[in-house]
């Protein structure tokens, strides 16, 4: 990509300009391929030709509505804008900030992580010889990726396997030369370990273990405990059944409600994923995620903080392409987890509804904030159904391995192409779509917190009324986009018949 | 005003309820005649009337000064911290006389000036008829007339003065009825269906003991199910659960030992509890106490039902247990279901609805007339009775029908709102929830059928809001016959008009008046059709509910569309207008060259008007909280970073990470 693509606000006017020995001089301030140019338009006073090259960092500052950006150049010479605008002053610093990211084709061959995809995101300074080493390092050989890319912050989620550490405390430089490289000097970052402290102490015996404080002294570590594997089964299948009973009395169905503990899941991953949005967008550090595997809820908790920080995820193409990204090609195994659901009584194994819990969470969401998404309910439904049984090849297979070795592309069609088509995508519109740009925090607190309805009552009850409703709802919509042309063509229409009256008047 | 000590505290802190980590605004507090009112530093206002403080708090001083805790009927709770303990001690000394009144004249509503003249105000009061409404049913007709026996309130002190009766149930019956009824209150007419000529009556339980039978009574109730030409039998609904009858009757007159051993000894036996042993037992049980129910033996025809709603001591610990739970910090998800599950509250909201389904089906289904009572015949009839004829008739979905729903079966026949909702200072055993479940299985419907409803939540919120202000007369005191003595009517406002002219914040955006298939309701029971009342229960928790209101921006845009269409006319005319004149004017100058017509120019800038008035679509859809301004967690990302080594805090209503 050439710089030039990247700048989004190519010019600013009022900008003042301090630097050393020079009084400070306002201007204008013009982004050019190579040059950061302020100039003050005025004949006699030197303007600022700075090559892109030459900066070496960045900081910025805001008081108010006024920006600031302190560039430091490599010749250490540092120099201060002051930027009225909080947008401008984001863009010229995103602009002129050079990328610390670069794709890795090690995986090529699914030879150093087989649950990975064959192209990576991984810090520029990091060679491949590296990623192989921490590979080694890694649970599944799943070493630190990017995940998710803060625009606003330049924070990033990073997700990976838990390390390899062992009773012995076993370390790895490389492993921690790779994630101190995502941060910047003097900058901290958090490791959210999705076990509890205690689980994570036991990993030890097997192999595993956790990031150690004294190797990784830039991050803080910090475990917010998400259930895994048959917990999350024997969850969901008391839960449907609990749904599924209607002979219940009050007593008896709530405290199936409470017994079966989906609802608590559902609180432990949206506030796992409220703490790492938090991370990012307030506290401004960079987050790396990781459980045992790195395939479960750690996918949970990356791909929802998507959601609650970037208004793309939020988006039909961009929740699809977060699902792409953080599900199928990230390597949760699709295949193993979905194998059966909850009437099955046959000895569950590797079941687990971890996708279904995901889905259930970004509905929460949906419901507390229901103008910010431009897909509905529906979608999320159509999305678990697949996820369990489809003719479609998108959720079939482990990881993009299997996939690739299976020949999907080729042989079966992707849901995606299937779902994008216009008649298809109209019932899965959100009629109240109107893009939001802001961070979205949603309430976790349980009477926050809903059954969802739309699946787990799906077949107990009718919902005739409430699909009316619905309907309604939609035909208010369309009515008022419709009233609105009208008008928009009958104003023309007047206008112009004014026009030619008034033509017709002076002649 | 002799209260007010004083009326001015400044750097008071409002914290936060449910923020984990003492989050706090700084402002100052005022005392006036009728409100507590805080002004935070950031201007925002919190007004407090003294008639909603349900109780005052002041807890153990602490280094940041005296807390007060404020807990409100409408559900609001508010901690204060005031710096100095003396003015604490005054302002708590205050509160605790100001919201408790011992004279009703003392109430806001006789205070309270809307800047009506005297007319608009009899016209207020006058909005609602209920003489009109039983025309509206179709009573007087050849089955049912106005009886005139309660005109000077000598048979029923709380009752109102017009009451419909059977026409073959002369004065003598009535009198003879109402000796036999607890409190006088015989059996009347609640409800008429007109299409199945079908009636829903009430009144209290009889005082049946032993053997005592009352003639009037039993020709009272033939008359009620006679007035009924097409079905025979009628069915007499007794909304207490069977247990309680005995037991409580038991205890009271505490009669016969042998009652009490037996009774509880089959209490303990779950097995033979639904026996027909136990049914006789219990039968015997309240008769032999004085009161209970009717012998169906006595009375031709009638079916007998219990249907089981708790009483007011259980419900009000119901509604205290719940409010419990949800004030407690980082609540977690099973303490959540498990307190509501102890409560029992939604429980008893399914119980209330449960019987007025009942009510509808006998009608619908049965085609039988259904009398109702409990004990008195004031709060879970009148659950019973209101909930019924809603299900039953779509006019009391409307919001004028509500009112007259309301004014008829809760206020006429006396439902004791000033006890119930403790308006004076008096005995807090009789302070209880009836109406506020009233208005949640109401809110139940419409949740179940959201295109029924001309109202919407707001509107149920309103009237709960209203119902403990003491700002309108409507209700005050515990009957007309109290509310005549007070002279509501020449002192106080209704509520209704006030209301209505508001109307289109009540407005449910979804409603469809024109769907027959909704003139009767019937509503799904399933335990897992009863949710927890959010927007009650934590309305001013703003935190907890959802960030953008789709009702909101439907309504808005309904609005819109009526404004838009009306753009459209105008336009359309406009531009007939000016097509009619172009071809005019073609005519007029070829005829007469020299006249001009008359200047476009007035017209042109009538048309720029419209367009600024045009609403833009964007505008409609706030974002509340998600804005960086108003964003409650925005403080909290400097206390994250300053609460470095063991405990992050996260404030979404939640949750404390230790590393």
């Amino acid at each position: 990509m050439e710089f030039a693509e990247l700048i989004k606000t190519p010019r600013v006017d009022n900008v003042v300009l301090h630097r050393p020995f020079y009084p400070a001089v306002e201007g204008t301030l013009c982004l050019t391929g190579h040059h950061l140019i302020l100039s003050s338009r005025q004949d006699n006073t030197e303007e600022l030709w700075l090559l892109h090259s030459n900066i070496d960092a960045i900081d910025k500052r805001f008081v108010g509505s006024l920006g600031t950006i302190i560039i430091k150049c490599k010749d250490f010479r540092i120099i201060q804008l002051d930027i009225p605008g909080m947008e401008e002053c984001l863009n010229i610093a995103s602009s002129i900030e050079t990328s610390q990211w670069r794709l890795s084709y090690v995986n090529k061959e699914f030879a150093v992580c087989p649950t990975y995809p064959p192209i990576v995101i991984v810090p520029e300074s990091i060679d491949d010889e590296t990623l192989r080493k921490v590979a080694t390092f890694r649970h599944g050989g799943r070493f630190p990726v990017l995940s998710y890319y803060h625009q606003k912050s330049k924070r990033v989620i990073m997700r990976s396997g838990q390390p390899l550490t062992g009773t012995n405390g076993r370390r790895c430089k490389e492993d921690e030369k790779l994630i101190n490289a995502t941060l910047r000097a003097g900058s901290r970052g958090y490791i959210i370990d999705t076990r509890s402290l205690n689980v994570a102490q036991q990993a030890r015996a097997k192999g595993g273990g956790f990031e150690q404080e004294a190797h990784y002294p830039q991050w803080r570590r910090i475990h917010k405990s998400i259930e895994r594997y048959h917990i999350l089964q024997e969850s969901l299948i008391k839960l449907v059944e609990a749904c599924n009973d209607q002979t219940h009395n009050m007593d008896r169905w709530l405290s199936k409600l409470e017994a079966s503990n989906w609802l608590t899941h559902i609180k432990e991953i949206l506030t796992a994923a409220c703490l790492v949005a938090q991370c990012i967008d307030r506290e401004e550090a960079s987050v790396l995620i990781h459980g045992t595997e790195g395939t479960d809820s750690t996918l949970q908790v990356t791909s929802l903080a998507q959601i609650i920080l970037e208004p793309r995820s939020r988006t039909i193409r961009g929740f699809e392409a977060l699902i792409e990204r953080e599900w199928l090609q990230a390597g949760h195994p699709f295949q193993q987890r979905c194998a059966q659901s909850a009437y099955c009584n046959t000895k569950q194994k590797w079941e687990a509804p971890v996708f279904l819990l995901f889905l259930d969470c970004v509905w929460q969401i949906l419901r507390q904030f229901p103008c910010s998404f431009e897909f509905n309910e529906n979608f999320l439904i159509m999305l678990f159904e697949h996820a369990y049984a489809s003719q479609f090849g998108t959720f079939l297979g482990n990881s993009e391995s299997e996939r690739c070795k299976l020949k999907l592309q080729q042989k079966t069609m992707s849901l995606w192409s299937w779902v994008n088509q216009p008649s298809k995508l109209s019932k899965y519109t959100n009629p109240l779509f109107e893009a939001n740009n802001l961070v979205i925090w949603p309430s976790v607190a349980p009477q926050s917190l809903l059954l969802w309805e739309g699946i787990f009552l799906r077949w107990n009850r009718s919902s005739k009324y409430l699909d009316e409703a619905y309907e309604e709802m939609v035909n208010i919509i369309e009515y008022n986009k419709e009233l609105q042309a009208k008008v928009n063509i009958l104003r023309r229409q007047l206008a112009e018949l004014e026009t030619e009256d008034e033509m017709q008047e002076s002649p | 005003m002799e209260h007010i000590r004083t009326t001015k505290v400044e750097q008071v802190k409002l914290l936060d309820r449910f923020a984990t980590n003492n989050k706090s605004l700084t402002g100052t507090l005022y005392l006036t005649a009728t409100h507590l009112l805080f002004i935070d530093s950031l201007q925002k206002e919190t007004w407090i009337l003294h008639h909603h403080i349900a109780s005052v708090e002041k807890l153990a001083l602490t280094t940041s000064g005296c807390p007060l805790v404020i807990q409100c009927k409408n559900f609001r709770i508010v901690h204060f911290i005031v710096p100095r303990e003396r003015d604490c001690h005054d302002i708590y000394n205050s509160l605790l006389q100001l919201s408790k009144q011992a004279k009703y004249e003392d109430l806001y509503a006789f205070s309270y000036n809307p800047k009506q003249n005297d007319s608009e105000r009899l016209q207020g009061w006058q909005l609602i008829d209920l003489a009109e409404e039983y025309k509206r049913m179709g009573v007087p007709n050849s089955h049912w007339e106005l009886s005139d026996a309660n005109q000077e309130y000598k048979i029923c002190e709380t009752y109102p003065r017009e009451l419909y009766v059977p026409w073959t149930a002369k004065k003598t019956v009535i009198v003879g009825s109402s000796k036999f009824r607890s409190k006088g209150r015989f059996p009347v007419l609640s409800y008429y269906h007109q299409d199945k000529k079908a009636a829903i009556c009430r009144c209290s339980q009889p005082l049946s003991g032993f053997s005592a039978r009352c003639m009037e009574d039993e020709r009272l109730l033939e008359a009620i199910s006679k007035a009924n030409p097409v079905n025979c039998y009628m069915y007499v609904v007794d909304t207490r659960p069977k247990h309680r009858i005995q037991s409580w009757w038991a205890t009271q007159k505490d009669i016969g030992r042998i009652i009490v051993r037996t009774s509880s000894k089959i209490r303990n036996d779950e097995k033979i509890r639904e026996s027909n042993e136990k049914k006789r037992l219990n039968a015997m049980a309240n008769r032999a106490a004085g009161k209970g129910y009717e012998n169906e033996d006595n009375y031709s025809s009638i079916r007998f039902q219990f249907v089981g709603i708790e009483n007011i001591h259980v419900m009000r610990s119901s509604l205290q247990k719940l409010l419990e739970v949800n004030g407690t910090k980082g609540l977690s998800v099973n303490d959540f279901y498990s307190g509501l599950e102890s409560s029992g509250w939604l429980r008893h909201i399914k119980a209330v609805m449960d019987a007025a389904i009942f009510l509808a089906r006998a009608i619908m289904v049965e085609n039988a007339s259904v009398l109702v009572h409990c004990s008195d015949g004031w709060d879970r009839t009148s659950q019973v009775c209101s909930l019924g004829s809603l299900l039953l008739d779509s006019y009391y979905r409307t919001i004028r029908g509500f009112m007259v729903l309301i004014e008829k079966d809760w206020i006429s026949f006396g439902h004791k709102f000033s006890e119930r909702c403790g308006h004076l200072d008096g005995d807090p055993k009789e302070v209880s929830p009836v109406f506020t479940q009233f208005l949640e299985c109401v809110w139940h419907l419409t949740e179940q059928f959201p295109q029924a409803f001309e109202f919407n939540e707001a509107f149920l919120l309103q009237i709960h809001e209203h119902i403990h202000s003491c700002q309108f007369g409507n209700f005050l005191g515990n009957c007309q016959k109290e509310r005549e003595e007070l002279k509501l009517k020449e002192k106080t406002y209704s509520l209704w008009p006030f209301l209505l002219e508001d109307q289109k914040k009540y407005l449910n955006p979804l409603y469809s008046s024109k769907s027959h298939r909704f003139i009767v309701l019937e509503p799904n029971t399933v335990s897992f059709n009863f949710k927890f009342w959010r927007n009650m229960y934590h309305q001013f928790d703003q935190t907890l509910h959802p960030r953008q209101s789709v009702f909101n921006i439907i309504m808005n845009m309904n609005e819109q569309n009526k404004q838009l269409e009306k753009d459209i006319k105008d336009l359309e005319s406009k531009i007939k207008q000016r097509k009619n004149k172009q071809t005019d004017d073609i005519l007029t100058k070829e005829l007469l060259h020299s006249v001009h017509p008359e200047s476009p120019t007035l017209k042109t800038s009538l048309c720029f008007k419209e367009q600024t008035r045009l609403p833009v679509n964007d505008s409609l859809r706030t974002i509340e909280g998600s804005s960086p301004a108003d964003n409650r967690y925005s403080e909290y990302a400097e206390e994250f970073s300053k609460s470095e080594p063991a405990v992050v805090s996260l404030e979404y209503g939640v949750a404390r990470m230790t590393c």
